[in-house]
């Protein structure tokens, strides 16, 4: 790497010659490493997908998860370092209950956005603290905007998406989200391509163990974020290992 | 000579400043403000008399839930002021909260209650707040209001279900806290209790039994109490969940009145 060595490196307060920030860089770097985290925004709502990677065989199904609620009507899903983002999901929460109790209404997505990003721009600033490693997305539905979704990253920068991907496989996953026709579908079909890109983004080979989250906030959950419920959320696990499987067997019938 | 001044009766050097040597307290400062220079009878607390009041709110246990209701009058003193101020809310799944009093106050204890139900969904283990618990909470929390003689002016009725059992508990402004079958607050402690623990008494109640006789008591209350209101809110808890049921009203009946004459 360029930076090894140049001594522009050691922190996040001082710019390289060529004008770059590398302790953010490097952040982003981490988040790179995590499991693979995707966001569809729908006609009618937001669907989260996250592929958690299962490090150890000894922690209970459903330890660490990744998906959050921020507040009733919001929820976030995280890529990168769990306890950075873990940080990030209670800033987002202590933002929303201000908002709460100040104005009485639930806080605009577009407003938390900006408070959350900013203080993660925040740690991008100063030589005593390091950058947050990880993106977060975020995402609602209302019934007089609709859904809304963005995606937050490392350096403070954040976007409104139709369709993202953070993380490992996140440009086999953009590929895949590219293909969707986001603006005309429903949720309930989101969520099975949720599950269905997750699966076929997961390199088994270098990860073995994961366990598929999905959650959803939707005109159909009234505006509030929830996880998918089981039903409906094996079902869409079952046709996405079924989609696998039948891509093996043609790739099997070619050779 | 004269603007030498009296050359032989000098005026003093220092005027109404420090005595030197001394401390001096510049006026307008905290020190002259403050408590300790005004006598008590200065002071009127404001907080400590309700402002836009609510009157009775009952509850009633039946055999599987509870029933809770109130109407919805804001009075301004002997002011009917604000007819529309609902007062029973869906707290969780298993707990509705009743409210009388000042309705400030209630707005206040909303919030936060609502608040710590999101907290509680943002945990996301699936647990919920159970009735005992809230009332316990409620206890504390008046109780201490008022043990810093700031008393929260409010009455609530914490009706819900405690592991499959019907439960029903009040709290006063001052955190005197009790379970009944049947609670009724303000006037209505004295006029529909003995309505209430009549039927109570007499036992098997279903759930239109009890809201039949929760509506009755509405309305001998609208009838005898002069801050009540016709129209008024219902709620039911039941192992099924909690309903909030639209705003329902009473007819008045005339014919109760024939020793009114008018002219």
């Amino acid at each position: 790497m360029s930076s090894i060595g140049t001594g522009y490196d050691l922190s996040a307060s001082q710019f390289s010659p060529d004008g770059r920030v590398f302790q953010v860089e490097y952040a982003a770097k981490a988040v790179e490493n995590s499991g693979t985290v995707i966001g569809l925004r729908g006609k009618d709502g937001v669907v989260f997908g996250v592929e958690k990677l299962v490090t150890s065989k000894l922690y209970e199904p459903g330890a660490n998860k990744r998906i959050f609620h921020v507040d009733e009507h919001v929820g976030m899903a995280v890529s990168g370092l769990i306890s950075d983002a873990r940080q990030i999901v209670e800033t987002a929460r202590s933002e929303a209950s201000n908002y709460r109790s100040q104005y009485g209404i639930q806080v605009p997505l577009k407003y938390l956005n900006e408070r959350v990003s900013m203080y993660m721009h925040a740690y991008t600033l100063y030589s005593a603290v390091r950058p947050y490693g990880c993106s977060v997305v975020m995402g609602t539905w209302t019934d007089y905007e609709g859904p809304q979704m963005y995606m937050l990253d490392p350096s403070g920068v954040s976007f409104s998406y139709f369709g993202c991907a953070v993380g490992k496989a996140k440009q086999a996953a953009k590929t895949e989200i590219e293909k969707l026709k986001l603006a005309d579908m429903s949720v309930k079909d989101l969520v099975k391509e949720a599950a269905r890109i997750i699966y076929l983004v997961h390199d088994e080979l270098k990860d073995k163990q994961f366990e598929l989250e999905l959650s959803w906030v939707s005109e159909a959950t009234k505006g509030k974020h929830e996880l998918v419920p089981r039903e409906v959320a094996s079902e869409a696990e079952n046709l996405a290992k079924q989609a696998l499987a039948d891509i093996e067997d043609s790739d099997e019938g070619e050779m | 000579m004269a603007f030498m001044g009296d050359t032989m009766n000098p005026a003093p050097l220092w005027h109404n400043g420090p005595t030197p040597g001394a401390f001096y307290n510049f006026p307008g400062n905290s020190s002259t403000y403050g408590p300790g220079s005004h006598p008590a009878s200065d002071f009127k607390a404001h907080s400590a008399s309700p402002i836009t009041t609510t009157t009775t709110v009952i509850g009633l246990k039946f055999d599987k839930g509870v029933v809770i209701a109130a109407d919805t009058l804001g009075s301004y003193g002997s002011l009917a002021r604000f007819r529309d101020c609902p007062r029973v809310m869906k707290v969780n799944d298993l707990i509705l909260l009743g409210n009388g009093g000042d309705y400030a106050d209630f707005q206040y204890l909303k919030d936060i209650i609502e608040q710590k139900i999101i907290d509680e969904k943002c945990i996301g283990d699936g647990l919920q707040l159970k009735p005992r618990s809230l009332h316990c909470w409620l206890t504390r929390v008046l109780y201490n209001k008022r043990s810093k003689m700031d008393p929260l002016w409010s009455n609530y009725v914490v009706a819900g279900i405690q592991d499959g059992e019907p439960f029903l508990g009040a709290v006063d402004k001052l955190g005197t806290a009790y379970e009944d079958a049947a609670i009724a607050t303000g006037l209505g402690a004295y006029m529909a209790t003995p309505l209430l623990r009549e039927a109570v008494d007499k036992g098997g109640l279903d759930e239109q039994g009890a809201k039949a006789l929760v509506q009755k008591c509405l309305e001998v209350l609208y009838y005898r109490d002069a801050r009540a209101f016709q129209r008024y809110q219902l709620g039911v808890v039941t192992a099924d969940g909690v309903t909030v049921e639209d705003l329902a009203e009473i007819t008045p009946r005339w014919e109760l009145a024939h020793m009114i004459h008018m002219k």
